[in-house]
């Protein structure tokens, strides 16, 4: 099975206190560190997976500058037979419909049977993949927790919805899936394992390889523009709640309420 | 202003929380607009009757092929009956993410998702508010909706009374939906989560058990409260150790790390290792009968009581509330 | 000499066949087996892993002489030592008698070398010590005997999931060394028995040995059946000489042949970790092709003599930690598996098999993880049988393989990008001190481009970023302070010391975090370097190269404490008893015991105990740096159980010099429902608390 992974550079936020900067034009990226996405890293490992059982190739793509280069690196180094980076600067300020665009136009390039994304990313909006499918016009799944190779027609799902329950479905191939953590175990990438494919030629295709509009994709085609950052109210350490039993209680229940938890 | 319509996510004949909530949505982007429901769904007339009460026109798409809501067969329909240009809003939940992308690209529209608060529109553009990065900060997002968009709204993020007295009327539509059978992608079933095997990194709210439990038996009154919040309940790692609760439920750096929307700590000093499994909670509340508890350095509200009296109290009280 | 009996070298069977062709045939024989056992058993060595043990030769027999030969750590099991020592004392002594039999076999006059010398005075001399060797031999057999078949100590039980129970192999060769013995002194006693009713004057047998009692018992008898004991007796003892010789390399009493060179080549660094691979300089290590042990021809020689050279005694499991709160590893179990799996594939008889990977054949992953390298296995085994550079290679080989738990796999990647394994920012490694300099005025001064220091303090991650053990690197700097050091610390310079990383396996990370800390310290210009924290300490000393010197925090206190820098009072302590934990970093890998001891015991009226588990037989408290992470099937905490050894010497408060201990220990008062009941402190707290400011 053919297989191409999309993946993308992120700031963790586990390893990152995100601040956002003085004028709120961005989260402060002075001390950034930046790994892959996490779902797309459980979609990487899930086609490595499928790779060894039924055979074929596994092929990570983004679209980032030159720095993404070392997630596709990082993927490589997991199992993913090549990677591809798609990098142009009027790929910048692309809106999520943007990303797909380019990504559209990369599959259209090679001959693929499977295409997975992560379901969501940290600093993303979760749309990348289903807008991929239906631009290539893909039968598609999301939240993929389990994957069930049946032939090289078509395959079987399962997706995470509500209280934890799985939806297994049926789905023709080829189609795009995104793909949710916990689906699989991802292995440990090192040092060492990265460095083993330091070398490796990662190909790197622009607007005019992909055969793009100039007004398709990067800020000028994006209807989604994000204006600033802003820090939702958070204080240092805990507001102590005081005053009568009844009146913590009532305070409580209202701040849960607001925040979502009471259902 | 572009028309603007709400997929209504039902349950057993009774329309989701988020009904309302889309409603209240809609009255954010304009308020004075005339909002369509949308219902899918087999035998869903009960639904779509509830839903007069505040939408002014609910359509109907009923028919036993749609008993089980399939995105692909759902998204083809709406591509059908859907005017142009329209303002389409969906809770961003499992179902929502699932349909909502690819709708927006078969409109032509651009999407919005995970939207937490609407701030209004001028001309073309519509101005909303989304979270990064776990909630760790906030955005502005400006949208061209001059071609419509799709629009999904986070469960919970728009309470209100939404609209009363709406005296809609339904309109069956379901001979507009076109072909309504699966084809590419095929439902099969349902597995039932088992009991024990919740998934807390999944949870929004976890209601969250220490050593302050002081015994087994005192558990039931964390799940009282859990159930009365709508929560899963999780732990710390001496509940674990005592096997009072499956591994599965632990919270922590060796157990599991958590993002809710809000985590109660209850009976939790913080551990350094607990606290690593929560810190990319936005909301974090801790009872604790010790004021000097860690857990008071990361929580954002704070309350020194003893868990065993504080929480059925509580648990009351929102009952009360609801 | 003149003797009553025809000696075996002269007797004809039946008065035709000269027994001795078999005197001859049997040692051919047996030594051909023998030989040919051991060419095969030497197979894996020469095909394992090169392994460099012939350096500092006077150092190794010196550990031989006290090791081996002077069984020093036999006593620390008492009853099992003392039979030990003195079945191995007498197998010393009656090698010279047993090869003397052989060749008496083939020639009746044969003196073994020396022994003739002074006239036979000094054969005389041995013989005596030899009748009560083979006597206390015998007696010696005969207790262990009873002890292994009957009393069964549950040390040496094996659990199904490992193997077979090997009781039936112990009595048997217990029984095998008792014929020897009683063979050996019957066919003494039947020439002395003779030679007695003969008249003839000779040696007589060691009084109240068992030759003696065997003397004894055969006065009387006839010639002829004294001269069939004497033959017979004869032959047993050859058979049974030879057979024990080619039945050692079958099983765990194969130790008798390789102990010696187990002795010899054993590790004598404590606290250091094994290259890669030796012989291959760090620089080339990306040429390798790969990491770690995979399979067994992974493992070096001196690895392979390990398994071979196993008592399989099960001290090192009794005094594991993992082991004693049920985790799936029992380190007496790591060799006796590969020592079976090294039989299974390189039999006898017939081909080598070719090796699969270990991890999922003999060992399993929870297994090879669940190991503190707290050092306690190593510390106890007779043999120098080493664990934790096996530990760590197999874990080498899981990473290399990207098979890492999850939640080792996140702090290790946070090492990676931000040199702590919480993915905190580096400009906030020195957040701690901000505190001293708002209250408490004390300046810890962040050496690296402009600042220089004669004195390094090194941090490390838990105590620059976690709330609780700031206090200790607090109180570090107030205790270094008040003695006048011109001390400072790296800052946002440094990174993890790496200590767990590279014992976790993940060599590349490591050399990373060391080379970038080489390169902050010696830019600092620091003279010396102290840390609080005995994983970092041992990282700096061992583990790095070309430093200045490293000491512990309690060290640099008892300095300071000699030299009055530092003045100590009396606490307010309500008469607390005190017990020191000795962190295994300290303590076992770096035998530092008696200096914090002596700090603790300089603050006045302060009253300390010990636990009976201490010094080198301290008990782990858990595990420090990646092992907090890691989740490991258990049954109960280790720091559970020290909290409970604690409390039963007595203690009210536990005192621990290691950042991760008081983690783990802190952790355990509150899981065992003792707050309020004890409490645990860091030394340098402690000083800090006693100081007179």
């Amino acid at each position: 099975m053919e297989i191409l992974v999309c993946v993308k550079r992120v700031p963790d936020s586990s390893e990152n206190e995100i601040e956002v900067n003085k004028d709120g034009s961005d989260i402060e990226r002075d001390d950034l560190v930046y790994s892959v996405n996490e779902w797309d890293n459980y979609a990487v490992e899930e086609a490595i997976q499928i790779r060894d059982n039924v055979g074929g190739s596994v092929t990570v793509v983004t679209v980032g500058d030159d720095e993404s280069e070392e997630v596709l690196r990082r993927e490589m180094a997991m199992g993913a037979d090549s990677g591809v980076l798609l990098s142009d600067d009027a790929f910048e300020g692309s809106d999520g419909k943007g990303v797909a665009t380019i990504l559209k136009a990369a599959v259209e390039k090679g001959k693929y049977d499977l295409i997975m994304t992560g379901a969501q990313a940290d600093d993303g909006a979760a749309q990348v993949g289903g807008m991929l499918a239906s631009m290539l016009d893909l039968p598609y799944a999301s939240l993929v927790n389990k994957i069930e190779v049946i032939d090289d027609k078509k395959i079987k799902v399962g997706r995470e919805i509500e209280g934890g329950n799985q939806e297994m479905s049926e789905i023709d191939l080829p189609c795009v899936l995104s793909i949710q953590t916990g689906i699989n175990e991802p292995r440990y990438v090192g040092i060492r394992g990265i460095r083993k494919v330091a070398s490796v030629e990662i190909p790197t295709y622009g607007s005019s390889d992909l055969g793009l509009a100039a007004d398709a994709v990067g800020a000028a085609g994006a209807k989604v523009k994000r204006l600033d950052y802003f820090v939702p109210e958070m204080g240092e350490g805990a507001e102590m709640l005081e005053g009568s039993n009844e009146e913590i209680m009532e305070k409580l229940i209202e701040l849960l309420k607001a925040k979502g938890g009471i259902k | 202003m572009a028309q603007i319509f709400a997929y209504i996510v039902h349950k057993e004949g009774t329309p989701d929380d988020t009904a309302v909530e889309l409603r209240e949505a809609a009255k954010k982007i304009d308020s004075n607009a005339d909002v369509t429901a949308i219902v899918f769904g087999s035998g869903v007339d009960a639904v779509c009757n509830q839903l007069t009460e505040s939408y002014k026109e609910v359509w109907k798409i009923d028919n036993a092929g749609l008993a089980y809501p399939n995105a692909e067969v759902i998204r083809r329909a709406l591509v059908s009956i859907l005017p142009p240009d329209c303002i389409f809003l969906a809770p961003h939940d499992t179902f929502g993410m699932d349909l909502c992308p690819g709708l927006s690209i078969k409109l032509d529209s651009p999407q919005i998702s995970d939207v937490v608060d609407i701030e209004g529109s001028e001309g073309n553009t519509l101005k909303v508010v989304r979270q990064e990065f776990s909630g760790m900060a906030s955005t502005h997002v400006n949208c061209d909706i001059s071609n419509g968009a799709v629009i999904n709204i986070r469960p919970g993020s728009f309470q209100g009374e939404g609209v009363k007295g709406a005296g809609g009327q339904v309109v069956d539509k379901t001979g507009d939906a076109g072909d309504i059978s699966e084809s590419s992608r095929r439902y099969l079933e349902v597995v039932v989560a088992e009991v024990g095997d919740v998934d807390i990194t999944k949870s929004e709210i976890l209601v969250s058990v220490g050593r302050g439990i002081e015994d087994q038996d005192n558990l039931e009154i964390i799940h009282e409260l859990a159930e009365a919040m709508g929560g899963d309940v999780s732990c710390s790692r001496p509940i674990v150790d005592a096997k009072w609760l499956e591994k599965s439920r632990q919270v922590g750096t060796s157990g599991q790390t958590v993002k809710p929307k809000v985590y109660l700590a209850l009976g939790i000093s913080g551990s350094f290792q607990h606290m690593g499994g929560i810190k990319g909670s936005p909301f974090i509340a801790a009872v604790n009968k010790n004021p000097k508890a860690p857990i008071f350095q990361l929580a954002d509200v704070g309350v020194v009581a003893d868990i065993l009296e504080f929480v059925p109290e509580l648990t009351e009280k929102i009952g009360e509330s609801k | 000499m003149e003797s009553a009996l025809i000696s075996p070298a002269k007797f004809f069977l039946f008065g035709l066949f000269p027994t001795a062709i078999l005197s001859f045939l049997i040692p051919v024989i047996g030594i051909t087996v023998f030989v040919y056992i051991i060419v095969k058993r030497l197979a894996p060595i020469i095909l394992a892993n090169p392994d460099f043990r012939f350096d500092r030769i006077p150092e190794r027999v010196k550990r031989v002489l006290v090791l081996w030969l002077a069984q020093y750590k036999q006593p620390r099991y008492m009853l099992a030592g003392v039979l030990h020592i003195l079945i191995f004392a007498g197998f010393i002594v009656l090698s010279i008698r047993s090869i003397s039999l052989v060749v008496l076999g083939l020639s009746e006059t044969f003196v073994f070398p020396g022994l003739g010398l002074f006239d036979g005075a000094i054969g005389h001399i041995y013989n005596v010590f030899k009748d009560y060797a083979a006597t206390m031999v015998l007696i010696a057999c005969l207790i262990a005997g009873v002890r292994r078949g009957y009393f069964k100590p549950a040390r040496y039980s094996v659990p199904e999931k490992y193997g077979k129970d090997h009781t039936g192999e112990a009595v048997f060769v217990l029984g095998l060394i008792s014929l020897l013995m009683i063979s050996e002194s019957l066919f003494e006693a039947a020439a002395v028995a003779a030679n007695q009713g003969e008249g003839i004057a000779g040696e007589t047998p060691a009084p109240l040995s068992l030759a003696w009692f065997l003397t004894l018992m055969l006065t009387g008898a006839s010639q002829s059946s004294l001269q069939g004991v004497h033959i017979v007796s004869y032959y047993i003892h050859d058979l049974t000489f030879f057979f024990f010789l080619c039945f050692l390399p079958l099983g765990k009493h194969f130790h008798v042949i390789t102990s010696i060179l187990n002795v010899f080549f054993m590790k004598l660094d404590k606290g250091t970790i094994k290259p890669v691979k030796w012989g291959v300089d760090d620089s080339k290590l990306d040429e390798l092709e790969s990491f770690g042990v995979k399979k067994f021809e992974d493992f070096t020689w001196k690895n392979v003599l390990d398994f071979y050279s196993c008592a399989d005694c099960g001290r090192c499991s009794d005094q594991c930690p993992a082991n004693a709160v049920g985790r799936p590893l029992s380190p007496r179990f790591i060799t006796i598996k590969a020592r079976d799996y090294a039989f299974k594939n390189y039999p006898l008889k017939g081909n080598f098999i070719k090796s699969d990977s270990l991890i999922g054949t003999i060992y399993d992953e929870d297994e090879i993880w669940s190991c503190t390298t707290c050092g306690a296995c190593e510390e106890e085994c007779p043999l120098a049988i080493e664990y934790i550079d096996k530990i760590v290679d197999l874990r080498r080989g899981m990473v290399d393989e990207g098979t890492v738990p999850q939640s080792l796999q996140k702090p290790l990647k946070a090492l990676e990008k931000r040199g702590n394994p919480y993915g905190k920012m580096e400009k906030k490694r020195a957040e701690w001190t901000t505190v001293l300099k708002k209250e408490e005025e004390i300046e810890v001064k962040i050496v690296g481009q402009k600042e220089t220091t004669d004195t390094l303090y090194f941090v490390d991650s838990i105590t620059s970023y976690d709330d609780r053990i700031q206090e200790i690197g607090k109180a570090t700097a107030r205790v270094l302070n008040a003695g006048g050091v011109d001390f400072g610390i790296l800052g946002p310079a440094e990174k993890d010391s790496g200590h767990e990383v590279r014992r976790f396996g993940e060599e590349m990370l490591f050399m990373d975090l060391k080379e970038q800390n080489t390169e902050a310290i010696l830019g600092s210009g620091a003279k010396q370097i102290v840390t609080a924290d005995p994983h970092a300490y041992n990282a700096l000393k061992k583990d790095y190269k070309d430093l200045p010197p490293v000491e512990h925090i309690c060290e640099t206190i008892h300095r300071m404490i000699k030299d009055g820098k530092i003045k100590l009072q009396a606490g307010d302590d309500n008469g607390a008893v005190y017990a020191y934990h000795d962190p295994c970093y300290l303590g076992r890998h770096n035998e530092v015991y008696d200096i914090p001891r002596d700090v603790i015991d300089s603050i006045p009226g302060i009253k300390r105990i010990d636990m009976d588990k201490c010094r080198d037989r301290s008990f782990c408290c858990g595990g420090g740096g990646l092992m907090l992470f890691y989740e490991p099937i258990e049954e109960k905490r280790m720091g559970q159980i020290r909290v409970e050894m604690a409390r039963e010497a007595g203690a009210d408060v536990i005192v621990t010099s290691c950042p991760f201990c008081m983690v783990n220990i802190e952790d355990a008062i509150k899981t065992s429902g003792l707050e309020g009941k004890m409490t645990a402190i860091d030394i340098v707290e402690l000083i800090d608390r006693h100081m007179v400011k």
